[in-house]
């Protein structure tokens, strides 16, 4: 323990070698265990505060060199590469930059001229590089400090650095915090180091294989001349992300090789966890001599003779206390968004080491910064011949979820999608032109012709309205989501409608009425026959959240499908009690259903419920009911035979020219969704309220209610909507104005009871309209009378009494009419029907 | 011809000497592809060219140039090659550059070495296709695509210079019988690997043996499933339609391949490679793969399917491609005059092709609505609509609309599936490439329709609706019967309504589903009205019932003179290919019309109708050869369907008196 002390005190650089030149290989007893130490009493620290010597003095005494504990933990092997090590923390092997580096000092031996060689001594001093590169370590070194200690971020978002003080040097608080919790790796935002120096930038692009182990070098001794105390599993790594060299697998080309880059997929594979040899422990069968040999790419090269004993063929590899790292294998497929239309996506794969392992799992998008690498495949000893490809795969240094932010619940972000500064400006230019409104609703499956209302309602239902979170005032969520049903004639093109937002919408589902179960629409729970393993399977409302799930004839669903809409659709959640699961999903969907009505056309005469047979506490959820009747008048079909012919001759280029591309659109309400949440303004919360209140009032003229808070809020969803289209942060009286009319115009189609004309949202919300309830009860109220005035008898014929209420009323009353009068009778405890005979009570 | 033997036995030395001469400057490569271009333009020369769909592959001299008519069926990853590299021998020294372009295997001589580390090393990258015949080509265009080449007298003389014995066309049908023969024997015995693997058949050899592949003699459509000792099950060459055969074959392709998507059809002019160090490299690779940590990059199976033996998916390497705009080998490859000069064309094409057949197009047409009038069994209303769903093909776009599509379902069919049988039969005689799909309640449960990616092998695995664009697909529905559809079924109902109605199959990725467009032309047969959705119902109204089907129908088939039906052929290909429009004028009566229509009748006429007859006089037009829309042919569409639609009245009146 003296001797060691010693060492401590000892620069940092050279500390390591002189233990090194002390170790005869045999195991050392002192390298402290990180994880020992930590566990140590925190009385310790404050006795023993300052000198650090005096931990060390405790730590043999819980270190047992015959534990086979204490093989094997990556502490009690510290004697490993001779780099810069500091007291108490050990160096850790970067096999995510290993392998071909021995392949270049290969190369130097065999043909590099001499002078050009310098490994990274100091003393050499500043002109000389690393063989091969431009790269020069002292340099080097000095830039990547004063980037850390200096390097403010300008355009910092605070989403990003949760805790930091942004005017504070960004990558120092990231060390404190490293000191803080433990976690020996440095990220590093490659695009932060491009502004700060090009040139370094271009290094560590260029050559990370060399540039990075300098950067853990210089962060280490920041790191340690700053928290000289601080004691880590291993010591720093730098992990740079965010390459700019962000580029899809589609460009990878052969001068991509040993380059830094980053790409973005999904994986699909991931393989088990394959231990791999980062050094071999060989002992002599005759004189028990040991000695390690480091592996050469991928190939140990066993000693023949014993330097000890000189006995050939003596050395045994000793598997136990050889070095292995952790690998594994990641297949990475191109995210579907990247991919040209008609061809497969392409894999790379990826090889992940120690700790990030693991971290993926197959569906997850991930942006993947790493080493891009071609290894020929091996000559065969047998076969002069080799095989005239090379294998590539990435080695990763860092992983970014691309939806982490999924996971995190309310405030996320609906979009990760990175708009080019000049896209931005485009949409921006866009969102101010007076018509934007209408350009959009034009642009919108412009092959089905007019509809222009129906078209601004799923317009609207595209960009959805602002979410509020009332939770802490226990409301929960307010439904930001629009939902519309539209209904009509068989052939009116809806099907066409719901296709095209369904390829418009990057996250939307199309699922048909007639085929899916509520199992289709939810989550299922499977269990996997390999693993036995419990795996929920979603739905099409599930992987629709965020998005749009479109349900094309709605009509054809079973109730019990239907019934699982009624949670979706208002609390925006989805509850599966399942083989012992029992949880609730984020269902954030908005929902455009299309329905056929009952009889095969749409009759005219019946309201909408009585045309498409929906219970009526769905069709409240839906913000905009639309009727797609096919209009009889003649400039309209003139129009519209004149815009199917053009359909059949125009040629594909000039149809494009025409309206505003697909992908602009696309763009557009992506950048909307994200960055535009519009609040209420004061002029229109007036507005709205004043719109409620008329509404409210129109029914009570008449002695029925007429709106109810549902449609208020619908009112507001689809103001803010509309003030999103603009781009707007602010809801004002115009956004107001267009939801009113189109609120009106929809219930104006929707909800008119074909008996009076009148509009009367009753319709939607209790399935009946006021007259029509007011006429059911007159009739209870005529067939009681007609009861009372046949006297006492306790039984009556069912059809005699029928007979007799239509004799006497003045309206044609048909059986179903009647049976609903008993009904009501029956309820009110005044008579009981039985068969054929009606008995009173 | 010693030249031609020069270019064509043996391409590397071509290859080798452009490399030598143009070595220092990378324009190497141009000069190959244009040293072949001009090559392969002379009189008929590319009939010379042995190619790969109709020499089975024992017959094949490796290294020599082939070509290939074929789909794309999946697409790989690309890879990195050695372009350049440099020999050392290490004995004297001596440093040697050689090209990697067109090969495998990096060679070099017994006493040579290659120098991995090399700064003259050149790293390039190709891309690798997986690519299988045009699924459901019919006979004819193999018989007469090869006929051309047989005709040709040099192709004997390289033939039997090359000691391949090219047996003619009939000396392949014997062993198509045993073929089929333990096809069956083998499905009876391995039910389950017929559900697996649409190949359902197989046969033991043995490739890995020996150090040579042995191409076995009764392997004459060149080894469909070889089972060597160490790939236990045989493996699945992942042809879209069940009891395909042909070779599957990796095509390397070095340029613009971006310009190629899945389900293309290609023509392909390039090197054979059948090296057998490509399937031992393989079988090393797998012993070793246990101890070697860069081998378990891949599994097994992902080795399997990406690198399979040569002498079962043999590899070419691509030097002149082409994408086909159809197979039909009575048509030049390409038919605009224009484009024909830009075009890499490599046929010697006539230039007044279309206009000389234009000018006897009306008798061929009058000839052709017989013979079908004939098959249809006298039904000349249904004949019409027939012609028309043949010539019609998607070819446009709107938004998610596709234009152009003709779904016929031809209902009020014969119940006996001789019928239906041999309509097929005759329609395959009349397009390049179709296939009946029986839709028995059995078919629907257990075939997979939509392709879906594996992602333990890496690879697309195909199903019966990835299929080239203008094939036809015959849905035989009149042998559903009333059962039970299971999970699987209703997917790929709903898949086959998908294609129908949209023109696209959604490829499962299993985390995503991808869109693939496509333009198939189906035609449903059925007793009542379709369970699948169809653009125009033709109720089928016979006027002879002849006693005996079978024969009715053989016969009627050899009374066409071949030269005939060539020309059907020709027909039938060629319109699909005229562009055509509209005029003002004609629309302004369009409009008119409809309007009127709409007034007297508002009930029955939609602006489904309107697409409809839009469409029946589009095709109407062209089918005549006119590339306008005249008032004529617009009256005679309102015609046909007025008669069309009165037949289906008067259907639906009948079957409600017999309720």
């Amino acid at each position: 323990p003296a001797a060691r002390t010693d060492e401590a005190r000892s620069p940092p650089s050279q500390r390591r070698r002189a233990e090194d030149a002390a170790s005869t290989g045999e195991l050392q007893p002192l390298p402290t265990s990180p994880a020992a130490e930590a566990r140590s009493p925190g009385a310790q620290d404050v006795l023993f505060s300052s000198p650090p010597q005096f931990r060390h003095s405790a730590i043999p005494l819980d270190f047992d060199i015959s534990s086979p504990l204490t093989y094997g933990t990556p502490s009690s092997r510290v004697e490993g590469t001779p780099r810069s090590g500091v007291r108490g923390t050990p160096v850790r092997q970067r096999p995510d930059l290993g392998s071909v580096r021995k392949a270049r000092q290969v190369d130097l031996h065999s043909e590099g001229p001499a002078e050009d060689v310098v490994a990274s001594d100091q003393s050499l001093g500043q002109k000389l590089v690393i063989w091969g590169t431009d790269v020069n370590v002292t340099s080097c070194k000095e830039k990547f400090q004063r980037f850390l200690q200096r390097f403010i971020d300008p355009v910092a978002k605070e989403d990003e650095d949760i805790g930091l003080d942004l005017n504070e040097p960004r990558y120092m608080q990231r060390l404190e915090e490293i000191n803080m919790v433990g976690e020996p790796f440095l990220n590093v935002n490659c695009d932060h180091l491009r502004s700060f120096d090009e040139n370094l930038y271009r290094q560590l692009i260029c050559y990370p294989q060399e540039v990075i182990p300098t950067f853990d070098m210089a962060a280490n001794e920041i790191f340690f001349d700053r928290y000289p105390d601080s004691i880590l599993e291993h010591q720093i790594q730098v992990r740079p992300y965010n390459a700019l060299k962000t580029r899809n697998m589609r460009s990878l080309n052969p001068e991509d090789i040993d380059q830094l880059i980053t790409i973005s997929g999904m994986v699909i594979r991931s393989s088990q966890l394959i231990p791999e040899m980062q050094e071999a422990f060989f002992k002599c069968q005759v004189c028990a001599f040991t000695t390690r040999v480091e592996i050469d790419r991928g190939r140990i090269a066993e000693p023949s003779v014993c330097k000890n004993c000189n006995t050939t063929h003596s050395m045994a590899l000793i598997h136990n206390r050889s070095m292995f790292s952790d690998k594994q294998m990641i297949k990475l497929q191109e995210s579907p968004e990247d991919m040209p239309a008609g061809q497969t996506p392409h894999t790379v794969a990826l090889f992940a080491h120690n700790d990030l392992v693991d971290k993926v799992q197959p569906g997850d998008r991930v942006n993947v910064t790493g080493i891009y690498r071609a290894v020929p495949i091996r000559v065969n000893s047998r076969v002069s011949n080799v095989k005239s490809v090379y294998k590539t795969h990435i080695d990763v240094i860092h992983y970014r979820k691309t939806d982490a932010k999924r996971l995190h619940g309310v405030d996320e972000e609906t979009e990760q999608k990175i708009f080019a500064e000049e896209r931005v400006e485009i949409l921006k230019e866009l969102s101010r032109k007076p018509d934007i409104y209408e350009r959009l609703s034009a642009a919108l499956a412009p092959s089905i012709y007019e509809h222009e209302d129906i078209k601004k309602g799923i317009l609207l239902q595209l960009f959805g309205g602002s979410r509020k979170d009332f939770s802490q005032t226990g409301r929960g969520n307010f439904r930001a989501e629009i939902n519309i049903l539209l209904c009509g004639d068989p052939g009116t093109s809806k099907s066409q409608l719901l296709q095209y937002v369904y390829n418009l919408v990057p996250r939307g589902q199309y699922t048909s009425g007639r085929g899916s179960s509520a199992v289709g629409l939810t989550a299922y729970v499977m269990k996997d026959p390999e693993t036995r393993q419990l795996v929920l399977q979603t739905g099409a409302l599930v992987l629709s959240d965020n998005g749009i799930c479109c349900i094309d004839e709605f009509d054809k669903m079973n109730e019990s499908t239907r019934s699982v809409l009624h949670e979706v659709m208002e609390q925006q959640t989805l509850s599966i009690a399942k083989a012992g699961i029992i949880c609730q999903l984020n269902a954030r969907t908005s929902i455009l259903a299309a329905a056929n009505p009952i009889e095969s056309q749409w009759n005219p005469k019946k309201t909408t419920i009585e045309n498409i047979q929906l219970p009526h506490t769905l069709l409240s959820r839906f913000d905009l009911i639309f009727l797609m009747l096919d209009p009889r008048d003649e400039a309209y079909d003139r129009r519209l035979a004149r815009h199917l012919v053009s359909l059949y001759y125009q040629t594909e280029e000039k149809m494009e020219e025409e309206y505003m591309d697909m992908a602009v659109l696309r763009d557009y309400i992506a950048y909307a969704r994200t960055f535009v949440n519009p609040r209420l303004s004061e002029e229109a919360s007036q507005a709205l309220i004043e719109a409620y209140v008329d509404m409210r009032k129109i029914g009570s003229g008449r002695g029925m209610v007429s709106a109810y808070p549902r449609q208020l809020e619908s009112l507001i969803r689809l103001a803010e909507a509309h003030a999103k289209i603009r781009f707007s942060g602010k809801v004002e009286t115009i956004d107001v104005e267009e939801a009113k009319r189109l609120h009106r115009e929809a219930l104006k189609q929707s909800a008119t009871d074909p008996r009076t004309g009148i509009v009367d949202v009753s319709i939607l919300t209790t399935g009946m309209s006021v007259t029509a309830r007011k006429r059911k009860e007159e009739l209870a109220q005529a067939l009681r009378k007609l009861i009372q005035s046949k006297g006492k008898t306790p039984a009556l014929k069912y059809q005699q009494l029928f007979d007799d209420l239509r004799a006497q009323s003045e309206t044609a009353v048909t059986k179903e009419m009647f049976e609903e009068a008993l009904r009501a009778l029956a309820d009110d405890d005044f008579l009981t029907v039985t068969g054929k005979t009606v008995r009173l009570l | 011809m010693p030249c031609v033997a020069d270019w064509l036995n043996n391409p590397f030395s071509i290859v080798q000497g452009i490399f030598a001469q143009h070595e220092p400057r990378s324009d190497w490569e141009k000069k190959v592809t244009e040293f072949f271009r001009e090559k392969l333009k002379e009189n008929n020369a590319t009939n010379w060219v042995p190619s790969l769909n109709d020499v089975p592959l024992h017959y094949l001299k490796p290294n020599s140039l082939v070509k290939f008519r074929c789909m794309v069926q999946d697409m790989f990853d690309p890879e990195f090659y050695m372009g350049v590299y440099e020999t050392v021998d290490p004995n004297t020294n001596t440093r040697v550059l050689h090209f990697g372009k067109y090969r495998d295997v990096a060679e070099c001589g017994p006493q040579q070495e290659i120098d991995l580390n090399s700064s003259q090393t050149v790293t390039l990258e190709r891309q690798t296709f997986y690519c299988v015949p045009v699924p459901g080509e019919s006979a004819w265009v193999k018989e007469i695509s090869f006929s051309g080449v047989v005709l040709n007298p040099e192709f004997y003389a390289y033939t039997s210079a090359s000691q391949a014995r090219v047996s003619p066309s009939t000396s392949y049908t014997p062993s198509r019988h045993k073929r089929s023969y333990e096809e069956d024997e083998d499905m009876e015995l391995h039910p389950s690997k017929q559900k697996e693997q649409h190949m359902g058949n197989s046969s033991v050899g043995d490739i890995h043996g020996c150090g040579e592949p042995k191409r076995l003699e009764t392997e004459a459509s060149a080894g469909q499933h070889l089972t060597s000792p160490n790939c236990s099950p045989p493996l699945d060459l992942n042809f879209p339609l069940p009891g395909e055969k042909g070779p599957a074959c990796l095509v390397k392709v070095y340029e613009s391949w971006e310009s190629f998507k899945v389900n293309d059809i290609l023509e392909v002019y390039g090197i054979l490679s059948v090296d057998p160090v490509l399937s031992i490299v393989n079988s090393e690779e797998r012993e070793s793969s246990a101890l070697d940590p860069m081998e378990c990059m891949d599994t097994a199976e992902e080795q399997r399917v990406h690198s399979p033996p040569a002498s079962l998916v043999p590899r070419i390497h691509v030097i002149l491609a082409q994408k086909l705009q159809h197979i039909n080998p009575l048509l030049p490859a390409c038919l605009n005059e224009e484009e024909s000069k830009t075009c890499e064309s490599l046929s010697t094409t006539s230039p007044y092709f279309v206009s000389n057949f234009m000018s006897e197009l009306s008798p061929v047409r009058a000839e052709l609505l017989g013979f079908l009038t004939h098959a249809l069994l006298g039904d000349s209303l249904a004949a019409e609509y027939l012609i028309l769903h043949l010539i019609s093909t998607v070819y446009a776009r709107r938004d998610v609309l596709p234009l152009g599509k003709f779904t016929v379902n031809l209902s009020g069919c014969p119940r006996n599936s001789i019928f239906t049988e041999h309509i097929y039969h005759i329609i395959q005689q009349l397009v390049p490439a179709s296939y009946r799909l029986q839709m028995t309640i059995e078919n629907m449960n257990r075939s997979h329709f939509i392709p879906h990616k594996d992602y333990a092998a890496n690879r697309l695995v195909s199903g019966v609706l990835q299929l080239a664009s203008n094939t036809s697909l015959v849905v035989d529905e009149t042998v559903l019967e009333q059962g039970q559809l299971d999970t699987t079924g209703i997917h790929n109902v709903t898949a086959l309504g998908n294609l129908i109605t949209w023109q696209k199959v959604d490829y499962d990725f299993s985390y995503h589903q991808m869109e693939f467009p496509c333009n198939i032309n189906v035609l449903i047969t059925s007793e009542g009205r379709s369970l699948l959705p169809s653009d125009c119902q033709v109720h089928l109204q016979p006027q002879i019932i002849p006693p005996n089907m079978e024969e009715y129908m053989n016969s009627l088939l050899t009374a066409v003179l071949p030269s005939v039906l060539n020309k059907f052929r020709i027909y039938l290909s060629l319109l699909r290919l005229l562009d055509y429009s509209i005029s003002d004028e004609v629309t302004k009566a369009v409009e008119e019309d409809f309007v009127e229509m709409r007034k007297t009748d508002p009930e029955s006429i939609t602006a489904d109708d309107l697409h409809r007859t839009l469409l029946v006089a589009r095709f109407l037009s062209l089918s005549a050869g006119q590339t306008t829309l005249s008032r004529e042919r617009w009256l005679r569409a309102k015609q046909l369907e007025a008669l069309r639609k009165a037949r289906l009245q008067q259907q639906k009146c009948v079957n409600g008196n017999e309720l």
